[in-house]
């Protein structure tokens, strides 16, 4: 076990409905939360995953943009873009940049921001459907949402799952978004509140979409020699991997099988050296339940169609074998798209510090998260520690 | 959308064109320039089957901007004769009648309209195969 990077500090905004609040309001300040509480190292690169700020609010180059109002002067700046999966990704590219300059002064500040409300809902699916192969999307009309509940009734009549099994990982994630201060959703909910909401897509329902929110969430690293002694409490990367898969769902030799997330986590988990029976806590992408339930399958926790036993016998809640999206995950906490790697990896380190509160999982060690862009055409896995736990 | 990217994709969204490759025979839709299986670059263009079978559904009611006045619309995932799937519409036909293995087949239709100079853009569509000799049999 031997960490790639150090994570000396860690920030977010509340995710919601920030009328009054611009991209770069929210992108500032969870900046600054996460320099404070790293304790205001100087900077020498930022790194910031955005999926679409051209289309929903008129500003490109935002990496420059972010540094220039941070003060940030002259410092190196790089945007990264993946749809959903940005926020991860650029935490990748932090921990590359972290590791290939080894024992350069200066720390790396990651943003993952998003803010999603400038624009009308209708025009937020037309926008997801771009990070598809959108010859197929836009020809089709299918939306994100449309894909999944695709994979939902595909998954249901091979597997002979119900829909209201499915959508307890919604109800997963509502409990424990109520715990959390940040959460776009912070109140518990039923799979009665599931089945009665909306149909979006057939068979999908609102409550099983994670909405529409805006928040920034950003972390401070640094390569691994010397982190003792830059903070108290440094948090290990043991592993940062990415993997793609076939874009176009059609053409997925199972469609069934998140081929980008099993390769990506299968080199994570090999990096790292950490086995799945060592994992405390999982923070899964789950644009809808379907998604984190196949993220189960690929991630070797549940044979395929088994993913939902793992909801029916309370091995996701906390105080379970393996609990997911502990501070409430892509439904409960939000979804503002390239900000969701980055709250990901934020929240986990909150477990690895002990400071996940109500939410805190006993005795949390070694944590992983998962990231993608849509359906998995590309994802990106964090594997992270506490660090006493490589002594 | 530009007319160059109009023209561009008519095969491939007018006519069902897609690639084979000639090296291990695989076809793909939309069209490719290499083949995922062998790496092959020798490819070529093929009609794909207008028939298939429905393999899942789902309707749309939450429609991107540009297609909110179709709304509630059915899209399939429709594996092909020739064996390759695609995405598309699924038009004149009842929701409630769709079920998995249901026999389609394609048809030209309306996709969206571009813009305020209000370019049309056609293209494939699928629809129940008709039956004309069931229906007859039935009235007997
Ligand atoms: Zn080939």
């Amino acid at each position: 076990m031997k960490p790639i990077a150090a994570i000396l500090g860690v920030g977010c905004t509340k995710v919601g409905e920030h009328w009054e609040r611009s991209l770069l309001d929210l992108a500032i300040e969870a900046c600054e939360k996460a320099l404070e509480d790293a304790g205001n190292p100087p900077v020498r690169a930022l790194y910031v995953g955005n999926a679409a700020s051209e289309l929903m609010n008129e500003q490109g180059n935002i990496s420059a943009l972010l540094a220039d109002a941070l003060a940030l002067d002259g410092v190196k700046a790089v945007e990264v873009r993946a749809g959903d999966a940005s926020g991860s990704l650029a935490i990748h590219q932090a921990c590359l940049d972290a590791s290939f300059s080894r024992g350069q002064e200066g720390a790396i500040l990651v943003c993952g921001v998003e803010k999603m409300t400038d624009v009308m809902a209708p025009e937020v699916a037309r926008i997801q459907m771009l990070f598809e192969d959108s010859r197929s999307t836009f020809h089709s009309g299918v939306t994100i949402y449309g894909l999944c509940a695709l994979l939902t009734s595909l998954y249901m009549s091979t597997y002979g799952v119900s829909y209201e099994d499915i959508v307890l990982l919604a109800v997963n994630d509502h409990k424990n978004a109520a715990n959390n201060p940040y959460a776009q959703y912070p109140f518990p909910i039923t799979v009665e509140t599931v089945l009665s909401s909306p149909l979006v897509a057939d068979p999908i329902r609102l409550f099983d979409t994670a909405g529409i929110g805006d928040g920034a969430a950003a972390i401070v690293l640094k390569g691994p020699e010397g982190a003792r002694s830059s903070s108290d409490t440094p948090v290990a990367v043991l592993a940062s991997e990415v993997a793609t898969d076939k874009v176009n769902i059609c053409e997925r030799e199972d469609l069934l099988a998140l081929r980008s997330l099993r390769l990506a986590a299968g080199k994570a988990l090999g990096r790292a050296g950490v086995g799945l029976d060592r994992l405390s806590f999982i923070e899964l992408h789950n644009t809808t339940s379907v998604i984190g339930i196949l993220s189960l399958e690929a991630l070797g926790l549940a044979e395929p169609g088994k993913g939902v036993d793992l909801l029916k016998e309370g091995a996701v809640a906390i105080g379970g074998r393996w609990p997911v999206n502990t501070m409430g995950g892509l439904k409960g906490r939000g979804h503002p798209w390239g900000a969701t790697g980055v709250y990901q990896v934020v929240e986990a380190v909150w477990q690895l510090r002990g400071e996940a509160g109500k939410n805190q999982v006993d005795g949390a060690e070694i944590g992983l998260t998962s990231n993608m862009c849509g359906l998995g055409s590309i994802s990106c896995v964090h594997v992270l520690a506490r660090w006493e736990v490589m002594a | 959308m530009s007319v160059p990217k109009f023209w561009r994709e008519i095969p491939h969204k007018y006519r069902l064109v897609g690639s084979r490759c000639r090296s291990c025979g695989a076809i793909y839709h939309p069209r490719r320039p290499i083949c995922p299986r062998c790496g092959s670059r020798d490819m070529e263009d093929v009609k794909l089957s207008h028939r298939g079978r429905l393999l899942a559904f789902t309707v749309i009611r939450r429609a991107p901007s540009d297609m909110a006045d179709l709304r509630p619309y059915v899209v399939g995932l429709i594996e092909l004769e020739d064996g390759v799937k695609v995405l598309s519409q699924v038009v004149d036909c009842d929701p409630a009648e769709l079920k998995p293995g249901l026999e389609l087949e394609a048809t030209l239709r309306r996709i969206r309209v571009h813009g305020p100079a209000g370019v049309i853009e056609y293209g494939y569509k699928f629809r129940p195969v008709i039956k004309w000799e069931a229906e007859a049999g039935e009235g007997q």
